[in-house]
């Protein structure tokens, strides 16, 4: 006899989740029954303000989660998720980019009025619809309500702490991204064959995840993270299944994260998406994506570190090196940036790698988890930021990716170019930007751990990274612009904001990390 | 504690006393010509008209502020010189804490002296050679931007602050060695430094996370208290990656090829950064780290290898370069050899490589600034064989370039007479055979520093008649007087062994060893080997005529030094051309035909691309192959790490 039990929901905890999904539903109403030429105010206006409270809200249950001596927080939502420290931490990190998002959504100076979006996606490109759909300057305001989704999903994934959950939260943000990658203003064919291309191979590796959660649950008789970790500690079962379970669903969020060899279609989908979806995906999604992976890998799988703890050591040397090497054969900018997202992604998994049991690690002393969070906020800033000045740089036919029309721009526009050489440096991780400091947490959490040979295969690709980093800075300042050279365009406050949380992000993590490193160290440890 | 260790030689631990009076103006020395570069590079045209008097005058002022910290450090007792300048706390994480700490004390104080003295002399004479260039101010920015991060690199208080200086004075070098972007060899020499010197860098930050590691800070306060306890393995690992850094930034073998292509850059810029400071950075990082290389006897025999071979290697190539710049950038590493010599030596040796470093600073920045001013004199022209009999032409830099002359090739009573002599000395001290080298390696200095004489000022005149050399203006020539005179001079310095005795208290005293022959007859020797390398040079250059052109039937030798002993090769052998291919066989995964674009790559594909071609090429379905191949891996290495 099954019985029904009314499930029960923490609403002071979960209140700012549940808000996002809502604001997410009433744009969707706004898209039916606001006329077409108010939809746009209302929902820059309705997700700002969505965003922005959720953002409070997250605030202040961090400030109010209970301690629990290395953990902070409750497991909530029947088993279902967990809102402990760093669930908090990344929800306001990604709650950050997402205003960030919002703004770059909503820009529409760039294209002269209407957003980078397509007037009417379903439109064929080069056909009369399509051509009526720009001459009346349509928008897309569908982009809204659809980035609302994805970021439920991805506040939804690093809390989860069950397997069904994970699963949930991995297609909620995944189905919105899909549909946004593939609704660029110009060149639709590239965007939207980067659109097919995304939901193919996205579907193709969740198919590995279900099938890997059922190994697993087939093996520990649970979905729940405490329980798979009880399981394993009692080793019950065929490790054989267990392995492979663990293979399974590493396999779907290394693809969420764009690590080797799973890595293929983050040129093609970085350079097809619109750049202001790029910018918003590269940054959320891999917060997202690590934050949900630590949680299966720390607290699911921590008894078997020493079974993932060697693959993930392959795939981070991987990452880092075959990014780095192909992101200097480069000669588009959105396909450099792609690569080096990579190569930063192999850096994370370094400190991924790092994990150690709390009683090891010395009073005081980075651990795994800090180190991580803190590379999250460096990179997920600088990323947002160093996509947002791509959208700037402009000719006749759009945005000038080609990294030969970049030449000579520190002479068209030094504020430009000098921002983006800021935000190249800090990926190379030059001391006093945030990216040094945020490579150093996590070198520093590895080489602790004895992942030495990672350390030092890192440090050497940093050294080969920081050489297409500053070809680029060459190449802006050192060389005569070509032909008619790019153009910059100036964008509204909205852009400039925020390129602005970007640089001054770069700037100040770089000079004075304590605060934040601080707050990564009080969110503590995830709650089992 | 070891107590063997510890009776042999004390390592002084790094224990500075809290800043007060003009020790709390140390963040200046720093801050005064970052602000000049700062307001030079972003100010614009505006500050065209007066931007090379502003970066002068900052530099000025931090000299002015390091000699008042000097007076002030002269007037302690030598066991409080040691004084720390806390400005703020740059990360911190639980108990883990690094500050911007600067750290002033006998060792740091005489290198702020000599970046910020020979800075500003280098920076008087910019004003006179730079003054037709047109982006004359750009050069005073770049050159303010050098002097605060070599400050920096010398001041810090820790590794990581030593890292942000080395990243530093690593930009500045790039930047100002492309100064004449125009030129494509300096664009490509630009490119060679700073790529040779991320290899440096790789051991640096490797050795300053195994630092954190193993002690759990990186502050030199701490490392030092602690290093005598740590495990020698560990202690040897960290020497070596600090000599790899070391090795990189100071032109040592194999990470020398950069320096002798870096002299695309102005004259200015060899004299203060490849001659006189930056290039030193490694001899200051090898003595600085004297609690790690003492406990790691391995790293320091290895210091000891590297530098007899580099200061050998220098000087065979200084012997059969025709460009007068090149001559000295090979005299430079050689001497660097000879510095790195003496910090390898240990206790005994520091305070003689920190007093060659110095003379050599005044002498070298001397002689390439002399350089300078026979280039003008020459329109530009640097070939010596287009030189000769000019003594007569430019009588002050002639007499200005003979002291430096006389300094290097260590004729007695001279400054580099007295600083290299003490290290062949402590060098025959330990171990004949090294001291044999050093022997050698001054023989062939004064072979080939007095064929850089006789071919420039001396034999017979061989310029162009449209050539009309002439005396460069007093704003270039009264640096150089201020050099010849400390190059004489700079042997005061060992009066009553004052420099010893000053950095005792960072490197540590050392109980009087006997050399084998009396310290007389040592010199005497030395004199003597020096002679006749001046001999050998006068029979076989000054006696003869000097062809225009480089004559073609020479030996393998003087064939291989003209190469730079096929430094070049080896890098592009060991290095360059296997990266070529990794990138060649990697770039096949990436076709990158989403729109169709062909990215014009397809001819440079090598290796394993005809295998991969195939494989990728933008399709979905190639794409979901690779993510299946790559599940079957991750599975598969599970399975195989943990049942098998």
């Amino acid at each position: 006899m099954i019985e029904f039990s009314k499930p029960t929901l923490e609403y002071d905890l979960l209140w700012p989740l549940l808000l996002v999904f809502g604001v997410a539903c009433a744009g969707v109403l706004v898209e039916a029954f606001l006329p077409r030429a108010r939809r746009y105010l209302v929902q820059t206006v309705l997700a700002l303000a969505g965003t922005a409270a959720a953002l409070g809200g997250v605030i202040y249950v961090g400030v109010n989660l209970d301690d629990h001596g290395p953990a902070r927080g409750e497991i909530v939502a029947m088993g279902a998720l967990a809102v402990d420290g760093p669930t908090v931490f990344l929800w306001g990190l990604l709650l950050v980019i997402t205003l960030a998002g919002i703004l770059l959504f909503a820009e529409r100076r760039l294209e002269g009025g209407v957003s980078a979006f397509a007037g009417q996606a379903a439109a064929l490109p080069g056909t009369d619809a399509e051509r009526e759909a720009s001459t009346k300057g349509l928008d897309h305001t569908e982009v809204f309500p659809l980035m609302m989704f994805a970021v439920g999903g991805m506040m939804l994934f690093p809390a989860s702490n069950d397997l069904l959950t994970l699963f949930v939260g991995l297609e909620v943000l995944s189905l919105p991204l899909y549909l946004l990658s593939g609704l660029a203003r110009r060149r639709r064919l590239l965007s939207q064959e980067a659109a097919l291309k995304y939901f193919l191979l996205g579907a193709f590796s969740s198919g590995f995840v279900i099938y890997g959660i059922a190994l697993v649950y087939g093996y520990a008789g649970t979905m729940d993270f405490g329980g798979i970790n009880e399981a394993i500690a009692n080793s019950t079962g065929s490790r054989t299944m267990l392995l492979i379970g663990i293979g399974m669903i590493s396999v779907g969020l290394l693809f969420k994260v764009g690590a080797v060899p799973f890595q293929s279609w983050t040129p093609d989908v970085y350079q097809g998406a619109p750049t202001q979806v790029t910018a918003f995906m590269a940054a959320a999604t891999k917060v997202a994506a690590f934050g949900a992976m630590m949680r299966l890998f720390y607290v699911a799988f921590g008894s078997e570190r020493w079974s993932w703890a060697p693959m993930l050591w392959v795939i981070a040397v991987l990452s880092m090196v075959v990014g780095a090497v192909l992101a200097i054969a480069q000669s588009d900018i959105k396909r450099m940036l792609a690569y080096s997202s990579i190569t930063h992604t192999g850096f994370i998994i370094t400190g991924l790698i790092g994990a150690r049991s709390a009683s090891d690690l010395a009073k005081g002393e980075l651990s795994s988890t800090q180190a991580v969070l803190f590379y999250l906020v460096t990179y997920g800033l600088m990323t947002v930021g160093a996509f947002a000045i791509v959208t700037l740089v402009r000719d006749a036919g759009g945005e000038a990716t080609h990294l030969s029309r970049w030449t000579g721009l520190g002479k068209q526009s030094p504020l430009v170019a000098g921002v983006f050489a800021l935000f190249l440096l800090g990926f190379a991780g030059i001391p006093l930007t945030a990216g040094f400091v945020g490579k150093w947490a996590v070198f520093a959490s590895a080489m602790s751990a004895g992942a030495w040979p990672v350390v030092v295969i890192a440090v050497l690709t940093s050294a080969l990274a920081a050489f297409f980093y500053i070809r680029v800075i060459v190449l802006m300042y050192f060389y005569e612009p070509i032909g008619d050279g790019p153009a910059v365009t100036l964008p509204s406050f909205m852009t400039a904001t925020a390129i602005g949380l970007g640089a001054v992000a770069t700037v100040v993590l770089g000079v004075v990390p304590g605060p934040v490193l601080d707050l990564a160290a009080h969110a503590g440890e995830f709650i089992r | 504690m070891l107590s063997g260790l510890a009776a042999e030689s004390h390592i002084p631990v790094v224990d500075p006393a809290a800043a007060d009076g003009v020790f709390s103006l140390a963040w200046l020395v720093i801050v005064l010509p970052l602000a000049g570069a700062a307001i030079l590079l972003l100010g614009g045209r505006r500050t065209d008209r007066w931007g090379h008097l502003l970066g002068t005058a900052t530099s000025l002022g931090s000299f002015a502020i390091g000699l008042a910290m000097f007076i002030a450090l002269l007037g302690r007792d030598s066991g409080d010189r040691s004084v720390g300048r806390e400005l703020f706390t740059w990360i911190e994480a639980g108990g883990f804490k690094v500050g911007m700490d600067l750290l002033v004390d006998p060792l740091s104080i005489l290198f702020v002296l000599l970046i910020t003295g020979v800075g500003s002399l280098i920076h008087i004479y910019s004003i006179g050679y730079m003054e037709h260039d047109g982006r004359r101010r750009r050069f005073f920015g770049y050159l303010n931007l050098f002097i605060a991060a070599m400050t920096m690199l010398v001041l810090a208080a820790d590794y990581l602050g030593i890292f942000l200086g080395w990243e530093g004075v690593g930009l500045a070098s790039y930047l100002l060695i492309g100064f004449w972007q125009h030129k494509p060899t300096a664009a490509a020499a630009a490119k060679k430094a700073f790529v040779i010197n991320r290899v440096g860098d790789i051991g640096m930050s490797l050795a300053i996370m195994l630092i954190f590691v193993t002690f759990g800070t990186t502050a030199f306060a701490g490392v030092s208290a602690a290093a005598s306890g740590a495990d020698e393995a560990t202690m040897n690992v960290i020497g070596l990656l600090l000599l790899l850094g070391a090795c990189g930034k100071s032109a040592q073998v194999p990470l020398q090829a950069w320096l002798l292509d870096a002299m695309e850059g102005p004259t200015p810029v060899s004299a203060l950064i490849h001659a006189a400071t930056m290039v030193t950075a490694g001899v200051y990082l090898v003595t600085r780290s004297n609690f790690i290389f003492e406990n790691a006897p391995i790293a320091q025999t290895t210091v000891v290898v590297v530098a007899v071979v580099t200061l050998l290697w220098g000087a065979v190539i200084g012997c059969a370069k025709d460009d007068i710049k090149k001559v000295l950038a090979g005299s430079t590493m050689s001497q660097i050899g000879y510095m790195m010599l003496g910090a390898g030596l240990g206790v005994a040796g520091y305070a003689f490589a920190i007093f060659h470093l110095i003379t050599h600073g005044f002498f070298k920045a001397n002689m390439f600034l002399g350089a300078g001013s026979v280039m003008h004199a020459m329109d530009d022209d640097v070939d010596m064989r287009h030189y000769g009999a000019l003594q007569k032409a430019v009588p002050v830099t002639f007499l200005t370039f003979a002291m430096g002359y006389l300094a290097i090739i260590g004729f007695p009573g001279f400054s580099g007479f007295w600083s290299k002599d003490k290290i062949i000395e402590v060098a025959f001290t330990e171990n004949i055979f090294v001291g044999l080298c050093a022997l050698v390696g001054a023989g062939v200095t004064a072979f080939y520093m007095t064929r850089l004489m006789l071919m420039t000022f001396f034999t017979q005149k061989r310029w162009e008649p449209e050539v009309h050399p002439h005396e460069s203006p007093k704003v270039m020539t009264v640096p150089l007087m201020v050099l010849a005179a400390l190059s004489v001079l700079g042997g005061f310095l060992l009066l009553s062994n004052w420099i010893v005795d000053w950095l005792a208290p960072v490197v540590g005293h050392h109980a009087h060893e006997e050399p084998p022959l009396p310290a007389l007859a040592m010199t005497a020797i030395v004199v003597l080997v020096v002679a006749a390398g001046v001999a050998l040079a006068w029979f076989t250059i000054g006696r003869t005529e000097v062809p225009r052109t480089a004559p073609t039937d020479v030996n393998v030798l003087t064939r291989a030094a003209r190469a730079d002993l096929y430094g070049d090769a080896i890098n592009d052998g060991l290095v360059v051309n296997p990266g070529r291919q990794l990138v060649g066989g990697l770039m096949t995964f990436d076709a990158a035909v989403i729109d169709g674009a062909v990215e014009g790559q397809a001819a440079g594909m090598g290796g394993l691309a005809g295998v991969f071609r195939k494989v990728q090429n933008g399709f979905v379905r190639s794409y979901a192959l690779s993510v299946l191949v790559g599940a079957l891996l991750v599975i598969l290495a599970l399975l195989a790490v943990n049942l098998g």
